[in-house]
């Protein structure tokens, strides 16, 4: 691989791990969606540094040229990160919802004026609510 | 109140359905009327529902308007579950089911605010549910009457009559009007979609949900005005995404086949706490 290319590419691959580090610290990214931010990263400059292990995987998937075979691993891992987010966007609107929905039927019963009777009622069923069940790990 | 332990095997959602739930209200029925900036009409159809049905309590679920849609359906003398803002229909109806779920109603009817129903009407799909105790939802179909007097849009029939057919297919029974929006529930079809109901779009994937889980529907003919004022939720820049979405949807839920969880399974919206 020409030299340049490789100093880009391992400049760009541990640039991204350190940002992503630094985000993690300051508590601007979680770290459950840098875990595979990270993996790439560091696959990628796995990949950049080590040079006979790039070759021959492009041998081994049938690419001329090694750098292509870097471009491919990244848009492979992109693509999956892209996944991840739509993922983590159809969680995100699921919950959304079920948050509008409980606060809306909240909010009609709030306005109905609760009796001091149901308002108890109300509390011990927010709390049967609140409790659920213990999160299976 | 009893109190009910949370086990271990119970979500939370169940847990409402399983205690007593709180009766203020001195009907069985409930009418769900989802409206999204439809103050032009919806004191109108809350004041007809009440003249036609007035053993039905009357929701109107004001799904983030602007033009004061919840206003006009309060001074109509209906109740009101207004969202914080736009969920679009599905979840707008799926917060009437779980109202009705947790007030204990037996009942639910499902009525557009957009005028497009008739109130008359509902009369032979109270009479089909009370002829037949083992159906879990009564849908009103445009297209079984002789005279239809609807006037949709040729594209839009064609799509109608498309998932008609997929729907007839898969339910092996005959689906006329899948996409129609007024129906009447029993509380195994509330518990249902209380706590499964999809995003947009939701009547032509209820129908395939409805058939897995094994509940029982039946249609029978009304007529359908054109709207009055207030435009439809499918414009009809839309009407493709809304084709594609519902055929994806239906043939996902040919593949799920258990679409929803059972009472004991991970719940769904927490299911994964990796992502």
């Amino acid at each position: 691989m020409e030299t340049r290319i490789q100093i880009l590419a391992v400049a760009a691959s541990g640039l991204l791990f350190l940002v992503v580090l630094e985000l993690v610290r300051r508590r601007r990214l979680l770290e459950r969606y840098a875990l595979l931010w990270l993996l790439s990263a560091w696959v990628l400059l796995a990949l950049a540094i080590w040079q006979g292990l790039l070759s021959d995987l492009a041998r081994v998937i049938g690419i001329i040229y090694p750098p292509n075979a870097l471009f491919l691993i990244a848009f492979g891992f992109v693509l999956v990160l892209l996944l991840h987010f739509s993922l983590a966007v159809s969680r995100l609107t699921d919950q959304t919802k079920v948050l509008a929905q409980r606060l809306a039927i909240l909010e009609e019963r709030q306005r109905r004026g609760v009796t001091e009777d149901s308002a108890q009622r109300d509390r011990e069923e927010a709390v049967d609510f609140i409790a659920g069940p213990p999160r299976s790990r | 109140m009893g109190t009910i332990r949370p086990s271990r095997r119970n979500f939370p959602r169940l847990l409402v359905l399983v205690s007593e739930p709180i009766v203020d209200h001195n009907s069985q029925h409930l009418v769900i009327v989802p409206a999204y900036n439809e103050a032009g009409t919806v004191g109108e159809v809350v004041r007809s529902l009440h003249t036609h049905v007035p053993d039905f309590d009357v929701l109107v679920i004001d799904d983030g308007s602007t033009d004061g849609t919840r206003d006009v359906a309060t001074a109509a003398g209906a109740k009101t579950l207004r969202m914080p803002f736009n969920l679009g229909i599905g979840g707008a109806v799926q917060a009437g089911f779980v109202y009705a779920l947790e007030n204990g109603y037996d009942y639910v009817l499902q009525f557009d605010g957009d005028g497009q129903h008739i109130a008359r009407e509902i009369a032979p799909l109270r009479a089909a549910m009370a002829d037949d105790p083992s159906l879990d939802m009564v849908c009103g179909s445009r297209f079984l009457s002789a005279e239809h007097g609807y006037p949709a849009p040729i594209s839009r029939r064609t799509g109608i009559h498309l998932f008609a057919f997929l729907l007839s297919r898969i339910t092996r029974q005959r689906v006329s009007d899948p996409t129609s929006g007024f129906r009447l529930y029993n509380r195994r079809g509330i518990a249902l979609f209380a706590r499964d109901y999809p995003h947009d779009y939701p009547e032509v994937e209820a129908v395939v949900m409805l058939h897995f889980h094994r509940l029982r529907m039946r249609e029978v003919p009304v007529t359908m005005r054109a709207r009055g004022s207030g435009r439809s939720s499918i414009g009809s820049g839309k009407s493709l995404y809304y084709m594609v979405k519902v055929l994806l949807a239906i043939f996902i839920g040919v593949a799920r086949r258990r679409p929803t969880p059972e009472p004991g399974d991970e719940a769904p919206v927490a299911a994964a706490p990796n992502i």
